[in-house]
């Protein structure tokens, strides 16, 4: 019996803390978790049962990235979800990138926004496939929005899909699209300090681009900080620098996009 | 706020345990969450009875447990306790390189009749 509690579980062995009033709660690393209500007590009632669920509150969405990831696998789909706040750049960034890499691959995107068509007619000028996915109260994408629009783009075998999520550095984060990678754009008149008050977007992240660099002039926005904190967060985030107006050091971007297409 | 999309989660399996283990109200749900884990539990608690209205777990206690974040240390290869996602390791400094607990958010058990 459990020293603790007294149920009937074996002795936890780290105790926790209980976010509201009720004690005896008790994390048990070899039985999982359970809260501790002495099993006696439940059954002389005789009328509440105690239900063992023990489920992952993110397992739907997993199932529905587990599905497009295995969907993109098999067609050969290298699939980018582009993530920042609102304003850092990720419409401007995609323009650019699909007018430098459309005569050698496919590309299509499904720009997530709360409102508004306005990204997918401007990517659609860019003259590639856009959907877009208006989510209304939502603040994030999930893995079967994705699934569906994925359906309805009719993409091409062997193409690039950029997933521009909703412009937030929280949520998105929590959610996986089934994506390769995950893009995480910062503009340099955000702050530099964003990695540590985000941190779990940019440990998220595999690629870190600093956007807007031709307005560093302007800014009080130390780079080598940003990236000692994005590195602190995600020792092996990886990090370009650029500007998708003057197009400084934008082939390093299309480079790791070429470099991905290759091995996918 | 994606803390109303985890919520939508919850309530659909609570309704279909409900279904399955025939069940018509529920006095308790208890869900562990990891200190670590991307969801506030006081935005959980804000958004849970506004979730919750016109079901079974319409009149539910909600309990949210934390669970202590642990990470692994390659270098001394030993466990640490962690406050935050970069916290390096509380023995030697170095980074760590793995998340060994704290990031689930799990539902744990309902008590129903």
């Amino acid at each position: 019996m459990c020293g603790i509690c007294g149920c009937g579980e074996p002795a936890g062995q780290t105790k926790l803390k209980p976010v509201t009033g009720r004690p005896r709660y008790v994390f048990n690393p070899a039985s999982g978790y359970h809260t501790g209500i002495p099993a006696a007590e439940l059954n002389s009632s005789g009328q509440k049962r105690l239900l063992n669920i023990d489920q992952d509150l993110f397992a739907k969405n997993d199932i529905y990235a587990a599905q497009n990831r295995s969907f993109f696998r098999q067609h050969q789909i290298l699939v980018l979800n582009l993530l920042s706040s609102p304003g850092a750049g990720k419409t401007t960034l995609l323009v650019e990138t699909i007018k430098r890499m459309q005569d050698r691959i496919a590309i299509a995107v499904i720009e997530g926004d709360q409102h508004t068509e306005r990204d997918a007619e401007r990517i659609r000028v860019a003259g590639v496939k856009a959907l877009q996915i208006n989510t209304g109260r939502l603040c994030h994408l999930e893995a079967d929005m994705i699934g569906k629009a994925v359906t309805q783009l009719n993409i091409e075998d062997r193409s690039l899909l950029f997933i521009e999520n909703i412009g937030n550095l929280v949520c998105p984060s929590a959610f996986d699209l089934g994506e390769s990678y995950k893009v995480v754009i910062l503009s340099v008149t955000e702050g530099d300090d964003k990695p540590l008050k985000y941190p779990d977007m940019f440990h998220a992240a595999d690629l870190l681009i600093i956007n807007k660099t031709d307005l560093l002039p302007y800014v009080d926005f130390d780079v080598a900080n940003c990236e000692e904190f994005a590195r602190r967060v995600n020792p092996n985030i990886k990090i370009i620098r650029l500007s998708s107006t003057n197009h400084e050091n934008f082939k390093a971007w299309t480079d790791w996009l070429s470099a991905g297409i290759e091995t996918d | 706020m994606h803390e109303i999309s985890v919520l939508e989660n919850l309530r659909e399996i609570i309704e279909a345990q409900a279904q399955e283990q025939h069940f018509s109200n529920v006095a308790r749900v208890t869900l562990a969450i990891g200190k670590l884990s991307c969801v506030d539990p006081e935005a959980l608690r804000f958004g849970f009875a506004a979730v919750m209205k016109d079901t079974v777990a319409e009149r539910a206690e909600l309990i949210i447990m934390e669970i202590p974040a642990l990470g692994f240390c390659g270098q001394c290869k030993g466990q640490t306790t962690m406050e935050l996602l970069y916290d390096p390791c509380a023995y030697c400094g170095a980074p760590l390189t793995e998340i060994v607990q704290g990031r689930d958010l799990r539902i744990v058990d309902l008590l129903v009749s």
